[in-house]
């Protein structure tokens, strides 16, 4: 018996391994195709997934990975325990849950208005105009904000000073930081936001609203009752995306807003890291800061992943 | 579909048509401004007040940007590294993509979910800049291209647009004796020209508008792009045009720094109404299938 089991066994493993072999020959060119996107996420992602170990390290360039000594959860100790970490969380989350409230809706009632508009010529002319801000730079809009709103020959400033007889330093002041923040990032992606919204309203049956309009619905009735069910699978799915890049309230945009005055409401978790790590050389602590920030990254995408789950939606993954 | 012409449906519809009206002037007028105050005399532009169209024109401000050796050669590097940076974004992207989009392939799924990961968790800024560094990339144009070569979403949703192309049509080129790698370029990338023209504007946009690599990874003023200049100008209000060795307190007048905003903005938006048909399409075609 035990040789009669034990023989085809063998033989169908053995024949395993030579399809393996023959599909590997004989695809032989998709093999050499993938090699240099897969050398390039090797190098460039997973070398450095790796390199955090450096957070547990007291990485001295000069000495390097191997020499460098190992000392446990120094760094991230002393994170936790400075008293800029309770100042950061709270502008981090602040910044997000502002995000959230007032930038995340916007797209979607924009959406709202424009399937609205029955004139596809005005449609199509709104829509081009209102996508153009999402192609420039946070350079360029930072820079347009600046010169709209500075001080010295700002023209809103202007108008402002003729109308009140004042004039507010928005770029400067810190209690306008947030506001400045929200308000750029509206104005750049609010066209672009509305993209994913107009291709769920595009995919609704019309002859839903035939039918709702002959029922007597009047149109905030349509509105409320059709077109919001039709696209709410949509905004739950970029809800999710949103809560699950919770932290990243858009580095580059507050890295540029940033300044002396408004440091204290405007310093988030990866400025923090690119101030400690490139500005001071504190490879090691501003690594940990960063791991930290990922890992908290990482259990928001699931957690938020699996609650659209068990609220009957399709999730990501 | 036909609205019935009642009153209410009509102050609705007009309140409607105002507001997207007055929301798309609020995206555009800015450029408007910005544009229009470039291209006035710094005399009409001092004595205030709002300029949507010059009344004096004045080619000032771009002659003196022209004049400069800085902000020319800033341009120059900037559409080097988009034209030389997206051809290989589309290069690498699509060579990953098409194997991994025939589905018989031993070991895909672990690739993909590999790529996906990266999606999820990475190493961050410190330990990256440490690999750049360890590449010998950093102070190079190559460390605004090689490090961001394969965005991981475009790669899937790119593997995803392959796979919808019909089997047959690329069965018939084997059979005429093509390779996969003749497959892929003679085949399927003609057939993809609308994702290609979608995501090589997005890989154009992101080079154009690069500038916190540069930040990091560039030392070398020579070696920066126009982004990094910009914030220099406007933001920092230096007047690092010209010569920086005489003064580096003087503030540009606005005139020139509108310029400079022009020259940073202009170029990209000149590629974008020649795509807006393709990216519709293909950013419909991502986000439904993503």
């Amino acid at each position: 018996m035990a040789t009669s089991t034990g023989l085809p066994n063998i033989q169908a493993r053995k024949g395993k391994l030579a399809t393996l072999l023959r599909d590997i020959i004989r695809d032989k060119w998709l093999y050499l195709m993938l090699l240099p996107g897969v050398i390039y996420f090797i190098i460039f992602k997973y070398v450095p997934m790796y390199g955090v170990t450096m957070a547990f390290m007291d990485y001295k360039p000069y000495t390097g990975f191997l020499g460098s000594p190992w000392v446990g959860f120094k760094h991230f100790e002393r994170f936790f325990s400075e008293p800029q970490f309770g100042m950061l969380f709270r502008n981090t989350v602040i910044l997000a849950v502002y995000n959230l409230a007032f930038f995340f809706p916007m797209p979607i009632i924009l959406s709202l208005m424009m399937n609205e508009v029955r004139r596809s010529k005005f449609k199509n002319f709104v829509q081009t105009l209102i996508y153009i801000p999402h192609f420039v730079s946070w350079v360029v809009v930072v820079g347009i904000f600046y010169m709209l709103l500075t001080t010295e020959n700002g023209i809103l400033n202007e108008l402002l000073y003729q109308i009140t007889g004042k004039k507010i330093a928005f770029l400067l002041e810190a209690e306008w930081f947030r506001t400045m923040i929200i308000s750029q990032s509206i104005w750049k992606e609010i066209g672009w936001g509305t993209v994913i919204f107009m291709a769920a309203l595009a995919g609704v049956d019309l002859q839903q609203y035939e039918a709702a309009r002959i029922d007597g619905a009047s149109r905030w009735r349509q509105l409320w009752h059709i077109t919001l069910p039709a696209i709410r699978s949509t905004i739950v799915i970029l809800f999710i995306l949103r809560l699950g890049n919770f932290l990243d309230s858009g580095f580059e945009h507050i890295f540029l807003m940033l300044t002396p005055t408004n440091r204290e409401v405007g310093e988030v978790f990866d400025t923090y890291v690119y101030t400690k790590g490139m500005t001071q050389a504190q490879y090691s602590y501003s690594a940990a800061v960063g791991l930290f920030k990922s890992t908290i990254g990482l259990v928001l995408v699931l957690g938020s992943n699996w609650l659209a789950k068990r609220f009957g939606e399709e999730g990501i993954y | 579909m036909p609205q019935d012409k009642s009153t209410g449906n009509r102050i609705f519809d007009c309140i409607n048509y105002t507001l997207l009206m007055l929301i798309a002037l609020i995206c555009v007028l800015p450029f408007v401004y910005v544009l229009a105050v470039s291209f006035t005399s710094p005399a009409e532009v001092a004595k205030g007040g709002l300029i949507l169209w010059p009344k004096e024109w004045s080619l000032a401000s771009y002659r003196y940007i022209f004049s400069t050796d800085t902000l020319f050669r800033s341009m120059l590097v900037s559409i080097y590294i988009t034209v030389l940076g997206t051809f290989i974004n589309l290069l690498f992207t699509s060579l990953m993509a098409y194997p991994l989009a025939r589905t018989h392939l031993r070991g895909r799924q672990g690739i993909l979910l590999a790529v996906l990961f990266t999606m999820l968790f990475g190493g961050g800024m410190i330990p990256t800049y440490f690999v750049v560094k360890a590449m010998h990339l950093t102070n190079s144009l190559w460390s605004l291209m090689i490090p961001n070569a394969i965005s991981a979403f475009n790669l899937i949703v790119l593997k995803n647009f392959f796979q919808q192309i019909p089997d047959g049509l690329e069965d018939s080129a084997r059979i005429d004796g093509c390779n996969d790698v003749g497959v892929l370029f003679r085949i399927v990338l003609p057939l993809s020209l609308p994702a290609m023209a979608t995501f090589g504007l997005f890989y154009a946009v992101g080079h154009w508008n690069q500038f916190f690599n540069a930040i990091l990874y560039i030392n070398d003023s020579r070696l920066y792009p126009i982004q990094v200049l910009l914030r220099q100008i406007v933001i920092l209000s230096q007047s690092s045009i010209g010569d920086t060795s005489i003064d580096n307190t003087e503030i540009q007048p606005l005139t020139i720094r509108m310029a400079v905003i022009v020259f940073a903005t202009v170029p990209i938006l000149l590629v974008y109404p020649f795509l807006q048909k393709h990216f519709a399409k293909g950013v419909m075609l991502g986000s439904v299938k993503g």
